[in-house]
């Protein structure tokens, strides 16, 4: 027995040692070259960091924000870090307090739970830029920025709405928050803009990232009869639904048509590199003070992905038309007259919802199908 | 196949201790490869993370915030380990002490921290203790598999939580997101100085000392080990095997639910989804933590703090390295891989045999 010990002991010791060498020699190179590359790095003036929610491989939200940092990373003066999957609450104070402490001077968080962590430390690093994507509370040094998203969601509503044949459109919701629900109705006010038998149907997901669940969230309205699907989550699990059963689908975040290339007519999109680009140069040239910035398709913050070839020619000169309406500011989505599902007038005719309301919505318009899980 | 486990008639004890040290040794020797093939040096890489979490003060307290609910845990499960009874659902029993000491707060009751905070207490391990008692009764009634409703009952307790949080008790000042308001005053744990670490602590480490005293120093703990090693002894020798599940399930589960109480109270300040980071929960890290501390409650708060540094350790070289969120976690896994495979190891004998065994 003690023997046997031995051997094994003396194996894993010597398997330990064969270890430890290898990696002893094969660091000695890597060792200069690090040092420089860091000392490099130092000299950029603007070190901007990163806080993602999700993993960089999401195909959605994640993806489209560093999309957004590998553009401001291009810039000679920027440098940039990340980190990814960072749980929202407390937890990520001590991720944004390491940027701080590691010499970053620009820190975007880019999930509404960073908010109270982003004031926290920000309290405690009054010489650093923060900005926080879609939340409302802001600081000296804290700013806010979110696109209206709403735009591009109308304008894909009109392609939904001339291409469906049931007149059912399914719609993959994710949480019952007014950006949620916003970006419904501007859907649905869309679709039903050029085609008022259309119904909307809404299921909840309760996330933002799990690919089977809301696959099945697609494949259960795809069962109900929906012949397009639209969704508002980070993964391309509903186009890959619609795929299958040799159906429509609107994507989101990203052109998802990789995912879904019969299937995909246009997805609305994020382009976070304008603001990034801005906020970037404002801080290199010392003229940032704390904004809250809400760009639209003026700004190309927002868009829509290529149309898949699907889509006729009427369909997009009439997107053309309202794209055209909405970025000249002639026009906007949530203009009357509006009327909830009960048929209640919300909003009158001629008069524009003001941007506080849009960001506390909490009723459906008419013609979506589903409810808003509440209890107060 | 000439090559053979056989069961070893003694156990080592050096073998024993030798097992998780020389695992989580191996995982940072495999996990190294894997940092070379990416062409990052390990050893620096190593370095940075060992003197962010236990060279600076900053760092260090946070690897005590991190700790302190995986001690927790970790001891509970621990516990039920040691008379095998397989409690994989800290996660659930986490989330329901979380509950309970929340519904202390949603009372509206605004006091003083000396009443709150024991009300909460209370309240957060009687719920993770109902929850834990659950399984345990169906166990000792009907005889079903505890590893299979302890992981199921996780995910009840995650939606049920989800529903007060998206309900009842959503802050209705959150424009929508699921969270509750900012817990008082009354209701929030004394932090140490500056830095984050809470109360919460001092009950991690009061609940190792006495369960280092209740395990080793009193007849319970005896019956405990005794019934967990041999149930058939334990039985011939009078003991209530029945009972003592019962019992300890319910300081297993009151366990973990002080640390989802702890959690929110000492960190979060009010409820919401996240209290347990989803990439590496704490419940089912303290599985982990269990098997490699040997079932020894010291053992318990010396790899917590090792698994604190491991998590600190491992973001800030995501920041200052720029390696990939996953490789935390590739190391924990690499921990348990070897950990188990040590095990089996400790227990049985390898044997090579050229001749074909009997019958075969």
């Amino acid at each position: 027995m003690f023997r046997f010990w031995k051997v094994s002991a003396s194996a894993g010791a010597a398997l330990l040692l064969v270890f430890v060498g290898a990696l002893l020699v094969a660091c000695g190179g890597a060792e200069e070259e690090g040092a420089e590359e860091r000392a490099a790095e130092e000299a950029a003036p603007v070190r901007a960091a990163f806080v993602y929610v999700s993993p960089v491989g999401d195909a959605g939200w994640t993806l489209a924000h560093d999309r957004g940092r590998q553009a401001i990373d291009a810039l000679p003066f920027v440098e940039t870090a990340y980190t990814e999957s960072v749980p929202e609450g407390a937890e990520a104070e001590r991720t944004i307090n390491q940027y701080v402490r590691n010499g970053y001077n620009l820190i975007f968080t880019t999930s509404f739970g960073y908010m109270d962590p982003t004031i926290n430390v920000a309290a405690t690093a009054p010489d650093v830029t923060f900005m926080h994507c879609s939340g409302f509370k802001v600081a000296d040094n804290v700013g806010t920025y979110f696109g209206r998203m709403y735009q591009p969601r109308y304008l894909s509503g009109i392609v939904a709405g001339m291409m469906t044949e049931s007149n059912i459109i399914g719609y993959v919701a994710a949480h019952p928050i007014p950006e949620v629900i916003r970006g419904i109705n501007a859907f649905a006010l869309g679709a039903r803009s050029v085609n008022p038998e259309a119904e909307v149907r809404v299921i909840w997901t309760q996330t933002w990232f799990d690919p089977a669940k809301e696959r099945e969230a697609a494949e259960s309205l795809l069962d109900v009869g929906a012949d397009v699907i639209a969704q508002h989550q980070d993964t391309p699990g509903p186009q890959q639904a619609a795929e299958e059963r040799g159906k429509f689908s609107i994507g989101y975040n990203e052109d998802m048509s990789s995912f879904a290339p019969a299937a995909h007519l246009t997805a609305p999109i994020w382009d976070w590199s304008v603001i990034y680009e801005r906020v970037a140069n404002e801080v290199n040239d010392g003229t940032w003070s704390s904004y809250q910035y809400w760009g639209g398709l003026e700004d190309g913050v927002v868009g829509l992905a290529p149309f898949n070839d699907a889509v006729p020619q009427e369909v997009r000169d009439a997107v053309e038309a309202k794209r055209a309406m909405i970025a000249s500011g002639e026009w906007d989505v949530f203009t009357g007259p509006i009327n909830d599902q009960d048929g209640n007038e919300i909003v009158a005719e001629g008069v524009t919802m003001s941007d506080g309301d849009m960001l506390g919505m909490r009723f459906f318009v008419e013609g979506v199908v589903g409810t808003i899980p509440e209890s107060e | 196949m000439p090559l053979r486990l056989e069961m070893r008639l003694e156990r080592s004890r050096r073998l024993e201790y030798l097992v998780p040290v020389l695992s989580v040794l191996l995982a940072l020797a495999v996990s190294g490869l894997l940092l070379l093939m990416t062409g990052t040096n390990p050893l620096t890489a190593y370095g940075e993370m060992f003197s962010e979490a236990f060279g600076t003060s900053y760092g260090f307290a946070e690897v005590l915030v991190k700790a302190t609910p995986l001690i927790l845990c970790g001891l509970g499960v621990m516990l039920a380990f040691k008379m095998l009874f397989w409690n994989i659902g800290a996660e659930g029993q986490l989330h329901m002490g979380a509950w309970g000491a929340t519904a202390v707060v949603m009372t509206g009751w605004d006091g003083s921290p000396w009443l709150m905070v024991p009300a909460m207490v209370v309240a957060g391990m009687i719920c993770g203790a109902i929850w834990a008692l659950i399984p345990a009764f169906l166990k000792v009634q009907l005889n079903c598999n505890e590893i299979i409703t302890t992981l199921l009952l996780n995910y009840v307790a995650i939606l049920w939580v989800a529903h007060f949080i998206y309900g009842p008790w959503k802050d209705p000042e959150s424009f929508g997101f699921p969270m509750t308001k900012q817990f008082p005053d009354g209701a929030q744990l004394l932090r140490f100085g500056d830095s984050r670490v809470h109360l919460g602590l001092v009950f991690a480490l009061l609940a190792a000392v006495v369960l280092y005293f209740l395990q080793e120093k009193s007849r319970w703990g005896f019956e405990i080990a005794v019934t967990g090693n041999n149930p058939t002894a334990a039985e011939y020798a009078g003991m209530n095997s029945r009972r003592n599940i019962l019992l300890v399930m319910a300081i297993s589960g009151g366990l973990a639910g002080l640390a989802g109480m702890s959690e929110i109270a000492g960190i979060q300040l009010k409820l919401l989804k996240d209290i347990s980071p989803h990439a590496a929960p704490y419940g089912y890290t303290a599985i982990i933590i269990a098997w490699l501390a040997r079932r020894n409650p010291w053992g318990v708060v010396l790899v917590s703090v090792l698994m604190g540094g491991l998590y600190v350790g491992g973001e800030t070289v995501q920041i200052t390295m720029k390696l990939p969120v996953n490789f935390v976690l590739i190391i924990q896994a690499l921990i348990l891989f070897f950990v188990l495979g040590g095990d089996i190891l400790s227990r049985y004998k390898l044997v090579y045999r050229r001749e074909a065994p009997i019958g075969g």
